[in-house]
């Protein structure tokens, strides 16, 4: 029965019968264990977490921060672009007026009072940092959203994605 | 009577190293198991993880007690002690070092130096499976039994080349003592140098033995979710895994004492009996020992289960004619050299 060649990379295997060399096994033996033995003195890829971090790369998508311009205040004018723009429909908004006296806190005439992303919805692709026209919005790259046991605990709200006050002056 | 208590300390001493090694040997086994995967293992319980076996044994202490309902109490009970007390018994006929001086008498480190001493390693070894046995039968599930049946029809199998191959060694030692045996091997005169094949059958026997990869059939997780032992918790299948590594310490004992020379190394003879004599010759035979365990668990991380068919033909249809030329061989070996 001659083979069917669908493409040329099949190879035939060889049934040969085992030599006597392979049938007493111990050659092969010896040649696993010669192998398993030296991988007791390789490098070992376990990186201990909370000691050791594995570095990120610089364009690395991790947790969102919303930032601060050089004054201290919010950046964020609740356009709603980073919304529409999210794939995963994970950001929610409510745009406030600013007040009298708040030039210091909120940079535009409009701001974003509640700013809120799911980051279980969240696919970090970044189209959010890509939309924003008034680069407030990042994606970290030495960031991640850690683990929770409740679901509420991963929709972020401004409380924990604008950039602390301290950050951004410094 | 000041012989007694001397026996009954070094017997108890003998106890705890065996439960210690056993303990220890866990840790080892997950390090080197780790090493030998690019791993690190366990390293969180104390330094290096040094305190892991303690954390393993306080779990098994805290987890649920469970016996199944159609289980027989009594045997399932048995069975885990029972495979315990077997594994304790072997390290008796052990010498672990030559004899030394207590008040101007000699005092062997050996616990009893009985003139069987090998048939009794067998026995109680044999005896063994009869904990895997009651224990897989007692817990009425037909994986466990399975096991249990696999573990008792490969014990037997296996015994039997493995005695075979022990018969060759005898009959140039002409004697079933193990300090006999010990100090006929002084100085190179290693039996493994004689008896290369008999070695090699009683290494792979005793890897059968222990239920060991790759013969560890009886709690072969891939087919019978853990064997012998699946419904078994809590400290009873503490009792089973950890007598099992006591069988592993016992077997490299065994090992170290009938093919490698036991408690001698080269040089020994020329030195004069003393503190440091006494202490070299036992830190040897332990270094053969710990040797041996690593071994075990550096051919446990490298070689693949055996199939149950390959395992039986392996052990009938190989090792058994095998060890019969061996006896041939020697027997021959030994009427040439008395001078036919
Ligand atoms: S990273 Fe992508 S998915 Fe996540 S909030 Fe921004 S746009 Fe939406
Ligand atoms: S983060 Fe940027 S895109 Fe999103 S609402 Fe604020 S200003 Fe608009």
């Amino acid at each position: 029965m001659s083979v069917v060649k669908l493409t040329d990379r099949i190879k035939v295997m060889e049934r040969k019968p085992m030599t006597f060399m392979e049938k007493i096994y111990i050659p092969a033996i010896l040649k696993g264990m010669s192998i398993t033995i030296s991988h007791l003195f390789k490098k070992k890829a376990t990186i201990s977490y909370p000691e050791e971090q594995r570095p990120m790369s610089e364009v690395f998508r991790g947790l969102h921060i919303l930032k601060r311009d050089e004054k201290g205040a919010e950046r964020c004018t609740a356009c709603g672009l980073c919304a529409l723009a999210c794939p995963a429909e994970a950001i929610s908004m409510t745009a406030s007026e600013r007040k009298r006296g708040e030039e210091g806190l909120y940079r535009e005439e409009k701001y974003a009072s509640v700013y809120e992303i799911n980051m279980l919805r969240c696919i970090f692709c970044g189209l959010c940092e890509e939309a924003c026209p008034k680069a407030a919005i990042f994606l970290q790259n030495d960031k991640m959203a850690p683990a929770s046991y409740e679901r509420e605990d991963f929709i972020y709200g401004k409380d924990r994605l604008v950039e602390p006050f301290l950050q951004a002056k410094a | 009577m000041s012989w007694i208590i001397l026996k009954i300390i070094f017997i108890s001493v003998i106890f705890g190293l065996s439960l210690f090694i056993a303990m220890y040997s866990t840790y080892a086994e997950r390090k080197i198991a780790a090493f030998l995967q690019d791993r690190l293992g366990p390293n969180r319980a104390g330094p290096f993880g040094l305190l892991q076996p303690l954390a393993d044994g306080v779990k098994l202490f805290f987890k649920e007690e469970f016996i199944p309902m159609k289980a027989d109490r009594w045997l399932f009970l048995m069975g885990p002690g029972f495979f315990m007390i077997t594994a304790l018994m072997t390290s008796a006929v052990i010498p672990f070092g030559p004899d030394i001086i207590v008040d101007g008498k000699p005092f062997s480190l050996q616990a009893t130096d009985i003139n069987v001493g090998l048939l009794y390693i067998f026995g109680v070894v044999s005896l063994g499976v009869y904990g895997i046995l009651i224990g897989g039968w007692a817990s009425n599930n037909k994986f466990s039994l399975l096991g249990a049946i696999r573990a008792a029809s490969q014990n037997i199998s296996y015994e039997l080349a493995m005695g075979l191959s022990i018969i060759a060694l005898v009959m140039m030692s002409s004697s079933l003592s193990l300090k006999d045996i010990v100090d006929q091997q002084a100085g190179w005169h290693w039996n493994v140098f004689y008896q290369p094949l008999g070695f090699l059958i009683f290494l792979v026997c005793a890897f059968a033995e222990t239920n060991r990869a790759p013969f560890d059939l009886p709690e072969c997780e891939t087919e019978l979710v853990g064997g012998y032992h699946t419904e078994f918790s809590s400290m009873k299948l503490g009792f089973y895994l950890f007598a099992e590594y006591i069988n592993m310490f016992i077997s490299s004992a065994v090992l170290a004492t009938l093919f490698f020379g036991g408690y001698h190394f080269p040089g020994i003879s020329s030195m004069e009996p003393g503190i440091l004599k006494t202490a070299l010759s036992v830190g040897v035979m332990f270094g053969k020992i710990f040797f041996f365990i690593f071994f075990f668990m550096w051919v446990r991380w490298t070689l693949p289960r055996f199939r149950y068919d390959q395992l039986m033909n392996l052990g009938w249809r190989i090792l058994i004619p095998l060890a019969v030329i061996n006896i041939l061989i020697t027997g021959a070996v030994i009427l040439y050299k008395m001078g036919l």
